[in-house]
């Protein structure tokens, strides 16, 4: 059975971390499960935790009043649910909900900010990380806006 | 086989042998020769001049396989007055075709690379000749990889393909919606989001790339960043095409003229034009 820094070190985000680092993340993280339907939290809840999605699908989903909920984003294998724990207020602008079965190593977001206020390097590590993955977020909100596909009227 | 027309700017009638709604707002004509008994020389990405008669011509990617294997297929958007004209046809009844027209996807160019596809909206239709193209000859390629992506759910087309592509030619498929309710299953956010998710070798993958050019320019960027090279990339241009022969000059791009250089050229072809918006 893997351990779960080898699991962390496995994942794309924490690839090629320095191990003292690695071993301080793990000391924030734990393994969860979460079942098809199943929320992982909701808009305005208190953002304490950063998933590291191992295997299964979250969407990201926000609720225009009186109608249904509108997905904005899926997360998959390998990639990464939520920054806000990094980011005052530290509230989770969406609903996050499992689409299907999502393994994931989650990190107490507390934890981290502790770390990463007591160590700049290791804030700055985790910061170059997670910047790239703001950025494309951003690109791809833009296009997203731009209704690319609709039509040209 | 043989050139369906001596004149390229005389359209030749086609019987509509069966339409096809593919969504809500798109279909497929499968399309026969009247006057022509053989069956039509085309090449995976060229378009066809479809004229609805006595409201207009509008430029039309080949969907169907190459060569034909029944009738010429051609999957249209309703966008405007012409291809509304289109979406009224019924089956036996007579539009006008000339073509086909322009260049071609270089699958030939492609053999031991991976292939990457990614496809925006409608623009699945003129990549759907090329990966039939790829699946002829599966051995001769690497790994296969389609993203492809759609305004919502509801705009995908070919999707009850997908899983035969996936079994049968072992491709990786990965679809995604910019926007879609939480029926939704499946993927959601912009296409070049599906890029990390498929397995290819980025030093060995040629990219063939079609669907809004805004799209188109996010994808390159990203194939860019992860090592394929520009000259192995391609992607299919759109201009308002007039006489698809390089005469009339509507689809001029820089020093090339869509229609007749195009629609498919290598990215590092056009580079230099892309995203200029005087161009």
């Amino acid at each position: 059975m893997k351990s779960l820094e080898s699991i962390l070190a496995n994942h794309p985000f924490f690839e090629n971390l320095e191990s003292k680092y690695m071993a301080l993340v793990t000391g924030c993280a734990s393994n969860v499960r979460f079942e098809a339907g199943q929320f992982i939290h909701r808009q305005n809840d208190e953002a304490n935790s950063f998933y590291l999605i191992r295997q299964g699908k979250v969407a990201l989903e926000v609720c225009p009043p009186g109608k249904k909920p509108v997905t904005v984003q899926t997360v998959t294998d390998g990639e990464i649910l939520g920054w806000a724990w990094l980011v005052p207020p530290y509230l989770c602008q969406f609903d996050a909900q499992a689409v299907e079965l999502t393994r994931a190593i989650v990190l107490d977001g507390k934890c981290l900010r502790t770390k990463c206020g007591e160590d700049h390097t290791l804030g700055y590590e985790l910061l170059s990380r997670l910047l790239p993955i703001i950025g494309k977020s951003m690109e791809a909100t833009r296009m997203q806006l731009l209704d690319v596909y609709g039509n040209n009227d | 086989m043989k050139l369906p027309i001596s004149d390229p700017m005389t359209p030749e009638p086609y019987i509509v042998k069966q339409f096809i709604r593919e969504t809500h707002d798109t279909f497929s004509l499968d399309l026969f020769p009247k006057n022509i008994s053989d069956s039509i020389a085309f090449q995976p990405g060229q378009f066809t001049m479809l004229y609805a008669f006595g409201v207009g011509e509008v430029p039309i990617s080949i969907s169907g396989p190459a060569p034909m294997q029944s009738g010429l297929i051609q999957t249209i958007r309703k966008v405007g007055k012409v291809t509304e004209a289109l979406d009224q046809l019924k089956n036996g009844d007579t539009v006008g075709l000339r073509g086909p027209f322009g260049s071609a996807w270089p699958i030939s160019a492609m053999k031991k690379r991976d292939i990457v596809v990614m496809a925006g909206g409608i623009g699945l239709a003129p990549l759907r000749p090329a990966l039939y193209a790829l699946f002829d000859q599966r051995d001769n390629f690497g790994e296969i990889a389609l993203l492809y992506g759609a305004r919502s759910p509801k705009d995908l087309i070919f999707t009850n393909e997908f899983k035969t592509w996936q079994e049968k030619f072992g491709i990786q498929v990965k679809v995604t919606v910019d926007t879609a309710d939480s029926d939704w299953r499946g993927n959601v956010g912009v296409v070049t989001t599906s890029i990390p998710r498929v397995d290819f070798d980025p030093k060995n993958t040629v990219a063939m790339i079609c669907g809004p050019e805004i799209m188109m320019k996010y994808s390159v960027a990203e194939l860019k960043q992860l090592g394929v090279k520009e000259d192995r990339i391609h992607i299919t241009m759109e201009r308002n095409m007039k006489c698809a022969i390089g005469f009339c000059g509507h689809c001029q791009f820089g020093p090339a003229f869509i229609c007749k250089d195009g629609p498919i050229f290598q990215y590092n072809q056009v580079k230099h034009f892309f995203g200029i918006r005087e161009i």
